[in-house]
């Protein structure tokens, strides 16, 4: 009895919503004096005109896409997980650690030992707050955000007063051993003939993100698990029915959550900057609830937002270095992103449905249906 | 006010309310097709048709929250146009909704002024209503306390001050949608005699109903919905029950259950001294002691919230209680970790949730997500770590067949289907596990006729097989039809335990009402 066929649902809405916002920021653009043809023409080509532009879109992709999903498996609990910020600094946290203190004989065997403690780290700071939920009634989104602030003073903390090698006035960690160093994509893609960019960040790691994506997909409608997680999501009483433990689902599910967010720090941390510095995570973590929320909480859709996400990034980076439009700028063209995609859904669905029906209406009349009457 | 409704009968020999050619679709569903009404001034008429007829489809258009595609509505032969609810009660049309509308911590003086002040200052508002309060009162019988607190007053009472919310904003056309659902059958009847004195006093009153004994016993005349359509008026009189249920499925239908006595076995189910304190430290169950043998429904009467749904709940494994449960002489672990669905399940317990939109189903999942609900663990529908989505989805085009759930469809939503649909989604679920103990929670509520019929034909042969069945459902007449011994609760307690062939309404209405059996026998 769905209105709206399943592609317009998924496709139309969004994109509406997309070009809705697009022409938003091309008049805030305009109102600040500036071309806005122009501006989108360079938001392209430095994002996607060059291997480099790609090799920065897609490293903030797989950040995103990471924290996207973290939201996302949360949203399916109904748990607005906040703290992805804070679950991506432990997490960062954790890789460092395993780095520096493992000699690892191999950058394999290390990716899977610093996501793995990646991971873990994300999950025990997720797990606090799903904790005082499920026990305590503590809301979640309460102490997630808490948890943020909580996690940027302990890895201050903890870089300051311990990590710090002697001597170092920067508050961050020791580099990485050389045999930590992520292949990347320039590496992977140099013995199949494409000449990708030295320079750009991007690495590996993305395919452990689109991994990632798979295995959620996977957990979310395949599995008992993704069942469970989804019913107490839709229906608190309908999972006691059933027999679904809140307290266990609330659980599961925020550890997921938190080790999505942790596993971020592969890219950021172990992938870009080879050492763990003060806020390394950069409001990725935030990024993510407006990716999970364009995505629609499915993980396709969070890995199309994702990249749409790391696009404007990228290009709004590019923007700030070559016009005099503000860094300040591209926070609020974001924002109309989010805005448009999640918040203002309806908006664009209401007017689409309605157009759908009349198209079924017109193509199929129904013989009492008289056509309208003249007004009086 | 009674000048007034004297003119008005004289001068106006124009039906009070005359709807005409009224249609209304909401995407492809037609939910009301050409529908015309009169109803006189001054009678009652009823409305009665199956769930999803379009009943309240009709009055939300009468009462202006929909705006029909056609038609017209005439108001004492007043062309009107009812744009918005404000203007509904501008043209004097007061609605009764079958969920209170009330501010449970408000005192019926401040609720009945809701939405009506005078100005920005309360007390002028307030000392008005009293004034009027006390002459509506006076003029229909209907006494309230004005300064009690909704939360303290009872269900009927709660009603009252709808009734008088209406009035006081000058409603001469009362519609009230499913009224007595709440009610025991002595606040019923209560109600009916207000009816009676307000119809005596020249209200006009719509009466939408599911209820056939309710339209016989207080209507004038009839209006029969079916499937978005009016298919016939009738005088009460001039009818019989038989009749208005073949008019509203368009078939004969059975109106008794056909079943044989029972042939009551072992004790499968035996509750002893269960009590049940709630997270406020209310105790909602105070010591029940009940037996169900294989092969006998037990049927659980009482007004809504008088501990049924703790004991259904306690029984399904999700309420913690005290006391002792055996299944099969095996006992039940009530507050520890076997506490749950899943164990309760195991025990050979099947749970027919008396809120099934609530409980028994996730609307937004499939049919065939949905036929595994509480089940998801079972061996069959599982293939290694992953779900066997096809065994499923194979398993619940067999079942939707044998339960004839219409549409066929398992890839449709729970909430697409209509409510005697959505509850054969769930008995086949639970029946087809063959239980030993089947709790089974209203099982027809807010199910259309024809659907009842076939529920209850599946209660009385899942009895005949042997199994115990424990039914809780407010509707007494459901309750006599299908159970062998019904027992009354009242108050988280079980005021006795009756044979059903021994025992009438009146009596298990008083039993419902809290009177006690030796208050009953001496006739109080």
């Amino acid at each position: 009895m769905d209105v709206m066929p399943k592609w317009a649902e998924v496709v139309l809405v969004p994109l509406i919503s997309l070009i809705l916002a697009a022409i938003l920021s091309a008049l805030v653009i305009l109102g600040i004096g500036e071309d806005p043809v122009a501006a989108v023409k360079l938001m392209v080509s430095g994002a996607l005109g060059s291997t480099y532009g790609w090799g920065y879109t897609l490293y903030y992709a797989t950040n995103f896409m990471f924290t996207g999903l973290c939201v996302a498996i949360a949203f399916h609990a109904r748990l607005f997980n906040i703290g992805g910020e804070g679950q991506a600094m432990l997490g960062g946290l954790g890789v460092a650690l395993a780095c520096l203190y493992i000699p690892w004989p191999h950058w394999s065997l290390a990716l899977i030992g610093a996501t793995t403690m990646a991971a873990l780290f994300g999950a025990a700071w997720a797990a606090i707050p799903a904790f005082l939920q499920a026990k305590r009634g503590s809301h979640i989104v309460i102490t997630t955000i808490m948890f943020n602030f909580i996690a940027a003073a302990v890895l201050n903390y903890i870089l300051v007063n311990m990590l710090r090698p002697k001597g170092s006035m920067d508050p961050a960690t020791a580099r990485f051993p050389d045999a930590t160093k992520l292949p990347t994509l320039h590496d992977l893609l140099a013995p199949i003939g494409i000449n990708f960019s030295k320079a750009a960040p991007a690495n590996i790691s993305l395919l452990v993100a689109i991994a990632a994506c798979f295995f959620l997909w996977v957990l979310i409608w395949r599995t008992r698990l993704g069942y469970e997680i989804r019913a107490y999501g839709h229906s608190e009483s309908a999972a006691k029915y059933a027999g679904i433990s809140p307290v266990k689902i609330t659980m599961i599910t925020m550890i997921i959550s938190g080790g999505l967010a942790g596993m971020m720090a592969i890219n950021n941390v172990m992938g870009e900057s080879e050492r763990l510095v003060l806020n390394a995570t950069e409001g990725a973590g935030f990024i993510g609830i407006a990716v999970a929320l364009m995505g629609r909480s499915h993980p396709l859709g969070v890995f199309l937002a994702a990249i749409l996400f790391g696009f404007l990034y990228q290009g709004g980076a590019e923007l700030a270095l070559w016009t005099s439009i503000p860094r300040e700028l591209i926070v609020v063209i974001q924002a109309l992103v989010i805005l448009f995609t999640g918040a203002l859904d309806n908006m664009v669905r209401m007017p689409l449905e309605k157009i759908f029906l009349s198209i079924r209406n017109a193509r199929a009349p129904k013989p009492e249906r008289k056509p309208v009457e003249p007004a009086e | 006010m009674n000048d007034k409704t004297d003119m008005e009968r004289q001068a106006t020999a124009a039906p009070a309310i005359e709807l005409k050619g009224i249609s209304k679709a909401f995407g492809p569903v037609q939910a009301n097709k050409d529908i015309s009404i009169r109803v006189m001034p001054g009678t009652i008429h009823g409305i009665i048709g199956e769930n999803g007829a379009g009943k309240s489809t009709l009055m939300s258009i009468l009462y202006g929250f929909y705006k029909a595609d056609k038609g017209e509505i005439f108001i004492s032969g007043q062309k009107t146009d009812i744009p918005d609810s404000q203007a509904a009660i501008a043209a004097g049309i007061g609605m009764v909704f079958q969920h209170f509308k009330l501010v449970e911590n408000f005192t019926v003086l401040e609720n009945i002024i809701l939405g009506a002040e005078d100005g920005r200052l309360l007390k002028p508002s307030l000392a008005k209503a009293r004034k009027s309060l006390l002459k509506l009162a006076d003029d229909y019988g209907l006494k309230v306390d004005p300064d009690a607190l909704i939360q303290d007053i009872g269900v009927g009472m709660q009603q009252r001050v709808e009734i008088l919310k209406a009035l006081y904003r000058q409603a001469d056309i009362l519609i009230l949608d499913e009224p007595t659902g709440v009610l025991t059958p002595a606040e019923a009847d209560q109600l009916f005699r207000i009816l009676g004195r307000l119809r005596s006093e020249g209200k006009t009153i719509i009466l939408i109903t599911h209820k056939l004994r309710e339209i016989m016993e207080i209507t004038d005349t009839v209006s029969v919905m079916r499937r978005g359509q009016m298919t016939a008026t009738v005088k009460t009189a001039e009818t019989s029950p038989a009749e208005l249920a073949e008019l509203m499925v368009g078939r004969k239908v059975l109106l008794r259950v056909d079943k044989v006595p029972a042939q009551p076995g072992d004790v499968v189910l035996d509750i002893h001294g269960l009590r049940v304190v709630d997270e406020k430290g209310v105790e909602r169950l105070r010591g029940i002691d009940l037996q169900v043998r294989a092969g006998e429904i037990l049927g659980v009467a009482g007004v809504a919230g008088n501990g049924q749904s703790e004991l259904l709940e306690v029984l399904g494994g999700y309420q913690t209680a005290t006391g002792t449960v055996h299944v099969k002489g095996q006992a039940l672990d009530l507050t520890g970790k076997q506490s749950d669905g899943q164990s309760r399940r195991n025990h050979g317990i099947a749970h027919v949730p008396e809120d099934r939109q609530r409980e028994g189903l996730i609307m937004d999942y499939h049919a065939w997500e949905n036929t595994a609900f509480g089940y998801h663990k079972d061996p069959s529908y599982r293939s290694g770590i992953l779900m066997n989505n096809a065994a499923i989805k194979a398993d619940t085009v067999e079942k939707m067949e044998r339960f004839d759930v219409r549409p066929p469809n398992p890839k449709l939503a729970a909430k697409n289907f209509s409510g005697g649909n959505q509850q054969k989604i769930v008995l086949a679920r639970e029946i087809e596990r063959n239980p030993d103990l089947l709790l089974i929670g209203q099982p027809t509520r807010g199910v259309d006729i024809g659907a009842i019929e076939f529920i209850h034909q599946q209660i009385v042969a899942l009895r005949d097989q042997g199994k115990a069945i424990l039914l809780v459902s407010v509707e007494l007449e459901e309750i006599l039809a299908l159970s062998d011994r019904v027992a009354v609760m009242f108050d988280g307690q079980v005021m006795g335990v009756r044979n059903a062939a021994d025992t009438d309404e009146k009596e298990l209405g008083l039993m419902m009402a809290g009177i006690t059996d030796a208050d009953a026998k001496i006739g109080v």
